[in-house]
């Protein structure tokens, strides 16, 4: 289990409820006359995590830096090529199986149109899931109202409706409602909230607050609104070219980012304080995409503190010694070579 | 004194159609010269109508446009053939979203821009090919020589943003119309297509009215807001005054929803409800259903407009004196 998980008020370390260690899934990338492949997206490529019980862990990152890809590999929607998924330390492909995995690990998505087949009623699309596992009819219509009064949709008007009646804030319920007709013990967010409007999505993350007190859900929470991540966030995972950059304590590593790539993402924010605009885009150009990602540390070609060190070696994940916080940078790493690291570990 | 740059007067527009859409309701605006405007606003509420209307780019046959609209002396809503056509683009110039409603996939970067000079200049192709490569640099496009020949699928999304951008800007337009040009942008590129439109802005003097949902976007790009709900702007004032002395609900509710002070733990003042379906045209309040401190004559007539002074201007019965919850 990883130690970064103890702390000063939990001596014992808990074991996480979920954890991912190495994991990567790398696609093939086609194209030519023959559809042959001609290289390969490293999508996820050596991510390891852990999420303790109730906790909120918010992923950020740009487009493309892998935040969808390893939550489809978290519910098992696409197959690792390398590495281990544990549930409550039991082992996917070992002593767990994927339908087990599945009914704990619930996904919500950013589309909450997609995600609603358009020919069933509400009450129909939050009662197929258990239905298929075998739960009475009566039942699992009865646990569909229930579950439309929880996320605040009062059942009497809402379960006979087809999708294209809702709004996107009461569809984005709906399958926040469907997710969790499995008792879960894990939701995965994937910019759920994202393409709701500004007061809609406070509506929705109240909601979430509530049945997470509620429910003792655990989240993992994917977004690219820094604001909301903050917010809702207990520890933050800020993803780079399908690799993990930093992960840490919201507080800590919004206050004291130490990735470059933390520290950049978190200096582009729009300022809310129209005396103190921002002056500087802290990095120029776009994000790259992860075909043939660059050696060594991946930010390297846009750090402003690459040295040589930096493009001859991958850093890894260090553990920093202020509480559960990790950083994968040369100058943040005691004997790495890097002028700004100390000489020794 | 100067004379204002825009002028709008009461503006309506309305679609007809299977079902009747009241998208803007009575917008009065004024902006000088080399001002900057935020519009913001939720999704509908009609922003980008109002972009349009100042274009002229809404389906005629559909739309109806009502009261004045006047931009650097013109008559917008009376234009046609040459005068509109020289608005277009050369008077009023506008950026999307996406890049791909404002550049053509099949002629290369440098042509478009020299032909939209050309056409609105006069001037030869030569003169019109130093134009965009001028443009280009401006921008900050890397390498721009070798980018004039880049078709716009050959660019990456920022690449294309700033492209955009030096096509608006190419022939020197007095209004730049922005509609969320950088909603669909990674983080780090937002911000620097934000400062780049800052600084053209400032170089070229031109008056910019940009549309966005993003508070932060607005406090980045503006010096001016107007908050817009339902079709109507509710609320204008300085980035200072809408961001520290915000005085109608929904301004206030929409600084809570940015999480704006939010404590962490703690529940968010969430606004209830969601927006109106406009199919009527408004005789109350259109935020009185989601209003927590709405009062009975909320519901039967249309609140006053309180203008505190030219600019400032908050549409409730609470303007004046600040409402109890
Ligand atoms: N061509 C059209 N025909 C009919 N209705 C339209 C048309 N264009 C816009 N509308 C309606 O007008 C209203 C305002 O639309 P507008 O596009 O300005 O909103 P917006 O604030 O820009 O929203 P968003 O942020 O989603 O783009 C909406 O109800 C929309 O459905
Ligand atoms: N099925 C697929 N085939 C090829 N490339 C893919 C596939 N799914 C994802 N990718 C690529 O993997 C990278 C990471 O994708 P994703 O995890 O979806 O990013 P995001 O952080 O935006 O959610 C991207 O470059 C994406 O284009
Ligand atoms: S390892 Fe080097 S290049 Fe990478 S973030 Fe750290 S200093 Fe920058
Ligand atoms: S006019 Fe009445 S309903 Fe409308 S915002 Fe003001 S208080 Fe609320
Ligand atoms: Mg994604
Ligand atoms: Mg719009």
């Amino acid at each position: 289990m990883n130690p970064a998980f103890a702390t000063a008020s939990d001596p014992v370390p808990r074991p996480p409820l979920l954890s991912v260690n190495g994991l990567r899934k790398h696609f093939p990338l086609k194209g030519g006359l023959f559809g042959r492949t001609t290289g390969v997206v490293r999508a996820v490529d050596g991510v390891s995590f852990d999420v303790a019980e109730g906790e909120t862990l918010g992923i950020v990152g740009e487009s493309g830096c892998g935040k969808s890809t390893t939550a489809r590999l978290l519910v098992d929607l696409i197959t690792p090529d390398d590495g281990q998924i544990l549930l409550e330390s039991r082992r996917l492909g070992v002593d767990l199986d994927v339908r087990e995995l599945r009914r704990h690990v619930q996904m919500v998505f950013q589309d909450s149109y997609a995600s609603l087949n358009p020919r069933l009623t509400m009450e129909d699309a939050i009662a197929f899931g258990p239905r298929v596992n075998g739960m009475p009819a009566a039942q699992a219509t009865a646990l569909a109202h229930e579950l439309l009064a929880k996320v605040g949709l009062e059942p009497r008007r809402f379960a006979g409706r087809y999708p294209h009646e809702l709004s996107g804030g009461q569809r984005q319920r709906v399958n926040i409602a469907r997710a969790l007709a499995f008792s879960p013990k894990v939701v995965i967010l994937d910019e759920a909230v994202s393409a709701l409007d500004k007061s809609v999505e406070a509506q929705v993350l109240n909601l979430l607050a509530d049945l997470k007190k509620e429910l003792g859900l655990t989240y993992i929470f994917i977004s690219h609104d820094l604001n909301v991540v903050r917010y809702i966030s207990d520890r933050v995972m800020v993803m780079y070219l399908g690799e993990v950059a930093e992960i840490g304590p919201v507080e800590t590593l919004y206050a004291n980012p130490t990735h470059p790539y933390t520290r950049a993402l978190l200096a582009a924010m729009p300022s809310m304080d129209p005396d103190r605009r921002t002056q500087e885009a802290p990095l120029s150009g776009d994000p790259p995409n992860p075909i043939n990602p660059p050696s060594g540390c991946r930010f390297h070609p846009r750090c402003a503190k690459a040295e040589s060190v930096c493009s001859a070696g991958s850093p890894g994940l260090f553990k920093l010694p202020s509480d559960r916080h990790l950083v994968a940078c040369h100058a943040a790493i005691p004997g790495s070579g890097h002028s700004l690291a100390g000489v020794t570990a | 004194m100067t004379d204002p740059l825009v002028e709008m007067k009461d503006v309506t527009v309305r679609f007809h159609g299977t079902r009747t859409v009241h998208a803007v309701n009575g917008v009065n605006l004024t902006l000088m010269p080399g001002e900057t405007l935020s519009i913001l606003g939720e999704s509908g509420s009609g922003k980008s109508v109002t972009l349009k209307t100042l274009l002229r780019l809404l389906p005629e046959n559909r739309t109806e446009i009502g009261g004045e609209v006047r931009v650097a002396g013109a008559d917008v809503l009376s234009l046609d053939g040459r005068a509109l056509a020289n608005h277009r683009g050369g008077v009023v110039s506008m950026i999307f979203q996406d890049p791909m409603l404002a550049l053509d996939p099949v002629y290369t970067i440098g042509d478009q821009i020299a032909e939209a000079v050309m056409r609105h200049e006069g001037i030869s192709r030569q003169a019109g090919l130093a134009r965009a490569l001028d443009m280009l640099t401006r921008v900050r496009i890397p390498s721009p020589e070798r980018r004039m020949k880049a078709y716009p699928h050959e660019m990456s999304g920022g690449m294309r943003q700033r492209a955009m951008i030096a096509l608006a800007l190419s022939c020197r337009p007095k209004l730049l119309l922005a509609d969320e040009p950088t909603t669909a942008l990674d983080a780090t590129v937002q911000i620097q297509i934000l400062l780049l439109l800052r600084e053209l802005q400032r170089e070229f003097g031109m008056a910019m009215i940009f549309v966005t949902h993003d508070i932060g976007v607005a406090v980045e790009v503006s010096d001016r807001i107007a908050v817009m709900y339902a079709g109507e702007f509710v609320e204008t004032g300085t980035v200072r005054q809408i961001i520290r002395e915000p005085r109608h609900p929904y301004t206030k509710g929409l600084l809570a929803a940015n999480l704006h002070g939010a404590v962490k733990g703690e529940r968010l003042d969430a606004i209830p409800g969601a927006p109106p379906a406009l199919e009527t045209k408004p005789t109350a309040c259109s935020f009185a259903p989601r209003c927590l401190v709405r009062q009975d004559r909320c519901e039967t007539a249309r609140p006053p407009v309180v203008n505190f002074d030219p600019g400032r201007m908050v549409r409730c019965i609470h303007a004046v004196e600040p409402a109890m919850a």
